[in-house]
């Protein structure tokens, strides 16, 4: 559009500050809670930082008052794994199904995104009603399981359309063609080819589990997942200790996203290089 | 549905079907239901039939500690009756046009940067990640690390009288309406971002080069070429936060430290008082209503024709 040895024009500029300035405005308050949640003994919710401690990070582990947060805690990273692995393979099995037209498929198209923008808290509120008349105690592995994937599932659906928008089919045909049975095309090729759309998906099933707040509220039974205890610890704590668990889910999830971009990458990277062994050989 | 068949489409082939691929389309057919049914399955179980079940529970009578299954409209009459529903929603549909409006501004301008602004993929690759990753974290994180800025010694207080705009600390910073529309801005841009970002990476950038040329300014392209085409992604931008909002409670009440309410938030107290009756009604209306706004923006935009595209 712009020669590259072209000057940018005036509007770039005033762009890349406004962009500039989201970015801010994105991440700012985030990093100053991570900066208060090293706050003194004696410091409060707002700067000026009395001092630098881990203060509210031991508090975390050791006060009771602020509740089960260990608990939730293993809870919550237990219930993504399990919500990512069945996004993953519903997802996946569900976007090759997708590729063909059949009988129901725009039923089940608009049964996800009905089920993707409902508002949380009705899903859970059906859930919980439907198992209350049928005399059934809610879980957040049972329930808070099924009204999760009810928010990660067409997410996931989405990701394997765009993944599976992009996918040569021409590979899976030359193996069908060299005698391969069907598992063998599967497992061999279709796979292989779409494991960065999957990581893609794994990792928006992790990461959106692992902060449900809506849909899980009134489907985890009595025992809370992580953001359910957060979410009661924003109205009974005052201290810096909701920062310190702020920065620690964070990291968290940071650590997730960052290990799922570097692999996608490393793949892509990797199949580059192959790319280019095999021109030079050929 | 145009949004598979566009994916169905460009993976098969287009030449007219032999008998031997009818046959093929068949079996083809059986293997797509086993392939969706898992998650048709796992949606009907956990999202349809217990949407059916709100809709039943809301004609049910209840007790102080009981649902009592019955076939009654009181649940319905109290909600038209009262004078809070009302209020409810004009206060939801206030915070959906705000946060609609100013979420639509940044939305397109930040995509708009990084598709016609932007030149190398590896940066725009970088940038928007810098804008999605946010989306994979805590919202009840972002949300509350607004208190530290807002509050009455915050530090947005603490700046302005150090500048010495203001001599006393601003009240209506945090636990009010501009806290409240302030995180759902920072929660919900995104959803503006990414569909509007995907419309206008489609454009050809020819048709704005052919405008330039042609004598069109910078605004008038903007305008013309590149506003009409990402209407698609506003429309889903749109239906995105739309429902997102109008769909909240967590955010309403922390923010406005209970002062405001939205028609959810106040669902949410229902049934904690165990009346879910009642609360399911207002489901029920409040589902009909976001329905026909989405259906209202489809109406302007044609979303399937478009992606189809």
């Amino acid at each position: 559009m712009h020669g590259s040895d072209e000057g940018r024009p005036w509007t770039f500029y005033a762009f890349a500050a406004f962009f500039g300035l989201f970015v801010a405005f994105l991440y700012g308050p985030m990093i100053v809670i991570y900066v208060l949640s090293f706050q003194g003994p004696n410091g409060g919710m707002t700067f000026p930082l009395n001092g630098v401690s881990l203060h509210w990070f031991s508090a975390l582990i050791s006060q009771t008052r602020v509740g089960d947060i260990a608990g939730s805690f293993q809870r919550s990273i237990g219930l993504a794994a399990l919500v990512a692995i069945i996004t993953v393979v519903l997802s996946v099995l569900a976007g090759l199904g997708f590729r063909r037209r059949f009988r129901g498929s725009a039923f089940a198209f608009y049964l996800a995104i009905a089920s993707l923008i409902m508002p949380g808290l009705f899903v859970g509120l059906g859930i919980a009603l439907a198992f209350r008349l049928l005399g059934l105690q809610t879980a957040w592995y049972t329930t808070g399981l099924g009204a999760q994937l009810t928010w990660t599932l067409p997410f996931g659906l989405l990701i394997m359309f765009a993944v599976l928008g992009r996918f040569n089919r021409s590979y899976e045909e030359a193996a069908t063609d060299l005698g391969a049975t069907n598992w063998q095309r599967f497992s061999e090729i279709t796979l292989p080819m779409l494991l960065p759309g999957i990581i893609g998906v794994a990792l928006f099933g992790f990461t959106l589990s692992y902060d449900e707040l809506a849909r899980t509220a009134l489907t985890a039974g009595s025992q809370n997942t992580l953001p359910l205890e957060i979410w009661a610890m924003t109205t009974n704590v005052t201290s810096p200790t909701l920062y310190a668990v702020g920065a620690v889910t964070t990291v968290v999830s940071f650590v997730v996203i960052i290990t799922a971009l570097t692999s996608i990458a490393a793949i892509q990277s990797r199949r580059a290089r192959g790319k280019q062994s095999e021109q030079s050989h050929g | 549905m145009a949004l598979f068949n566009q994916t169905a489409d460009g993976a098969m082939d287009a030449a007219p079907p032999t008998a031997e691929q009818l046959a093929d389309d068949r079996s083809g057919e059986r293997a797509s239901w086993w392939q969706t049914g898992p998650l048709v399955v796992v949606l009907l179980l956990f999202f349809g039939l217990p949407m059916l079940v709100v809709l039943a529970v809301s004609f049910f009578d209840f007790s102080r500690t009981d649902i009592i299954p019955a076939f009654i409209f009181d649940n319905y009459i109290d909600l038209f009756r009262s004078e809070v529903t009302l209020r409810l929603y004009l206060s939801s549909l206030k915070f959906a046009a705000i946060v609609w409006l100013v979420t639509l501004v940044l939305g397109f301008n930040i995509a708009y940067f990084l598709v016609f602004h932007v030149r190398s993929l590896l940066w725009q690759i970088g940038l928007f990640l810098v804008c999605t990753v946010p989306f994979l974290t805590s919202n009840i994180i972002r949300m509350i690390s607004w208190i530290p800025f807002l509050g009455r010694n915050g530090i947005f207080n603490q700046a302005l009288e150090g500048a010495g705009i203001t001599s006393q600390p601003l009240e209506f910073l945090l636990f009010s309406d501009f806290a409240v529309i302030v995180a759902y801005v920072h929660l919900f841009t995104l959803f503006m971002v990414v569909p509007i970002f995907n419309s206008m990476a489609r454009i050809d950038k020819s048709l704005l080069e052919a405008a330039r040329d042609a004598g069109a300014g910078r605004f008038r392209v903007v305008a013309e070429i590149v506003l009409p085409l990402s209407k698609t992604g506003i429309a889903l931008g749109s239906i995105f936060v739309v429902t997102l909002v109008m769909g909240d409670s967590f955010v309403v009440r922390t923010m406005s430290g209970g002062q405001s309410a939205s028609v959810v938030s106040a669902l949410q107290n229902e049934v904690a008082a165990l009346q879910y009756p009642p609360a399911a009604a207002s489901a029920v209306i409040m589902v009909i209503i976001v329905t026909l706004m989405v259906a209202g923006i489809l109406r302007l935009v044609d979303v399937r024709k478009e992606l189809a595209r």
